[in-house]
């Protein structure tokens, strides 16, 4: 969408610099004349919102590491010392801890965007698969991070999702092994996983460019899922327009975020992470965090442990064959009346799956983590490629402008 | 250029082949160190046993000591477990074991307390020994019997004997 760039600099130095390193047009072409579709609504705003929490959570983290010390004896008392002595520091600690919360809640609203709107079908498949690396490095990323602490749940969540990987039939058991450095979870892999919850978000940085550009390549979707077909009419420069949109997206989010911090820290978090691990006492129900809960049920769903450990990351897997499942030629939900419907009930699922995750594994919430986890699979595996062939949808708009502009649009007609 | 599978290959392609295999077997030789050191270390493998005064146990009670970083448990059997173990048939089992290839002395069962589902430690006490009398697992509802043979849940073994000696009659060393 975005050709050779236009721009030259104003000053002699600016131009001097940009014949050597064009640094400057290249911001100018992707966030300055960057054409954005001028139908977008605010739930193309988490991009933004996004961005900004990784470079949030990378420096609250940075600040966190310069008073954490990695050790078992240690790990949890200098948390403590960060609460209790360290300047600010529980206003960081605060930040960061539901910092990952406020990612994840601003993550699954962008993937759940992206599966409305039908935002990874053609050509933008590429940019779909790395966002859902980004989705599972994340991952990654927040559970060593919440293991850092060294409390119970810290402690048994690591040891539940690292014992995942003894699932694997032949080498499970050296693998785990390997994993912790150890014959449990122990000090080599506290202080693995401290190593890698610093390293993993500058990965993250790198895939994030990579999705930024592929997106900027195929050009952003919309809500009306039709390609831009004429810049001058269907689209908006980046710069005020989307500028200005995602700044307000994102300090309305910010307002939440810090209704978090200050009214509600610890909601999110759970009361036995502050019992520092023991190796020798169990907690009574394990749980994870709240955004790993609708995997977590998936996992306790299955009757088997190699079985519920495929289910698992296969839950996860199947979101990078969606744009090959989904047959449908119309992108955006809003002329898919059906799949409309099979959406929110997806939603719902994943929501219902969550509170399942969360309860014990006995009784009729097993049953009820099955028959949703059915739903689950059977939405990609079953509904998405029948409902493609044999749905009836909506007319779609012409043009993103008619969709949008109906009286400006039908004057400017002419003109063209 | 000429069909490739006519052309006969030259000392030049000879020396390519060689050179990328050699740069192979290095890059594998400087790849072995970073993933062995992974493993678990000289310091860790050194603890790699345990000795226990097991003279304080009374029949039906049990100790819990600390292994490698997991813990092990020590009942001292009652004759009713004891007989329930081995009453046993190997087809009621999923993970089918005699008792007998499960401990050295009868009165003394030792397992790694360790649920061998995802890794949480089995309740004990009495009470909530589970369905079997023996060990359940609070985290995603396994039950172990009376020898830690899993019985009922997701758990696909039974609990891990550890490498055990009795050094006298009140002394054990695990590991």
């Amino acid at each position: 969408m975005s050709g050779p760039s236009t721009f030259v600099p104003q000053s002699a130095l600016g131009r001097w610099f940009e014949s050597r390193l064009p640094i400057g047009g290249l911001v100018h072409s992707s966030f300055i004349a960057y054409p954005t579709p001028r139908n977008l609504n605010y739930f193309w705003t988490f991009g933004a919102i996004l961005s900004f929490m990784l470079v949030a959570q990378i420096i609250t983290g940075i600040v966190l590491a310069m008073h954490y010390t990695p050790h078992v004896d240690h790990a949890f008392q200098s948390v403590e010392h960060i609460m209790r002595d360290v300047n600010w520091g529980w206003f960081m600690r605060y930040s960061h801890a539901n910092g990952a919360s406020m990612f994840f809640i601003a993550v699954y609203i962008h993937m759940f965007r992206g599966l409305y709107y039908g935002s990874y079908k053609a050509p933008r498949e590429v940019l779909w698969i790395l966002g859902v690396v980004i989705f599972l490095v994340m991952m990654a990323t927040a559970f060593m991070g919440y293991v850092l602490p060294w409390g119970q749940m810290s402690f048994w969540g690591a040891t539940v999702i690292t014992n995942l990987f003894s699932a694997i039939p032949l080498v499970g058991d050296a693998i785990t092994t390997w994993l912790w450095g150890g014959y449990s979870v122990d000090n080599p892999t506290l202080n693995r996983f401290f190593a890698l919850h610093y390293l993993m978000p500058f990965m993250l940085i790198g895939v994030v460019i990579l999705h930024v550009w592929a997106l900027h390549v195929s050009g952003q979707n919309n809500p009306t899922g039709v390609e831009v077909k004429n810049v001058q009419r269907d689209t908006l420069p980046f710069t005020p327009f989307a500028t200005v949109k995602d700044s307000f997206a994102l300090v309305m989010f910010l307002i939440f975020f810090s209704w978090w911090i200050f009214y509600v820290p610890n909601y999110l978090g759970h009361a036995d992470n502050y019992i520092e691990a023991n190796p020798l006492v169990t907690p009574a129900h394990i749980v994870p965090e709240w955004y790993f809960l609708p995997f977590y049920a998936i996992l306790r769903a299955i009757p088997s442990k190699l079985g519920g450990v495929i289910a698992m990351f296969g839950s996860i897997a199947i979101l990078a064959f969606l744009p090959w499942l989904d047959t449908s030629k119309v992108r955006s939900a809003n002329y898919r009346p059906v799949y409309r419907v099979f959406f929110i009930v997806f939603v719902l699922t994943c929501i219902g799956l969550g509170y399942l995750g969360a309860m014990p594994a006995e009784g009729g919430y097993v049953l009820a983590s099955r028959l949703l986890t059915l739903y689950y699979f059977g939405f990609f595996l079953v509904i998405l490629p029948l409902l493609g062939l044999y749905e009836t949808t909506k007319p779609l708009p012409a043009t993103i402008a008619d969709s949008v502009l109906p009286q400006g649009g039908a004057k400017l007609q002419p003109a063209e | 250029m000429a069909n490739p599978s006519t052309v006969e290959p030259t000392r030049r392609d000879m020396l390519f082949i060689a050179t990328g295999a050699v740069a192979a077997v290095g890059a594998g030789a400087v790849a072995w160190p970073l993933v062995s050191q992974m493993n678990p270390d000289a310091s860790t493998l050194a603890l790699a046993s345990t000795e226990v005064d097991i003279s304080a146990i009374p029949e039906g009670g049990s100790l819990t000591v600390k292994w490698r970083g997991k813990p092990v448990f020590v009942r001292h059997r009652t004759k009713k477990e004891i007989d329930e173990a081995l009453a046993t048939p190997l087809a009621q089992l999923p993970d089918p074991q005699t008792d007998a290839a499960r401990v050295k002395k009868p009165e003394w069962l030792v397992v790694v307390g360790v649920c061998t589902h995802l890794g949480c430690v089995p309740l004990g006490a009495p009470g909530s020994r589970g369905e079997y009398d023996g060990w359940f697992c609070p985290c995603h509802g396994s039950h172990y019997d009376t020898s830690g043979r899993i019985r009922k849940g997701p758990a696909p073994t039974n609990l891990a004997v550890p490498t055990y000696d009795f050094l006298s009659d009140t002394k054990l060393r695990i590991g």
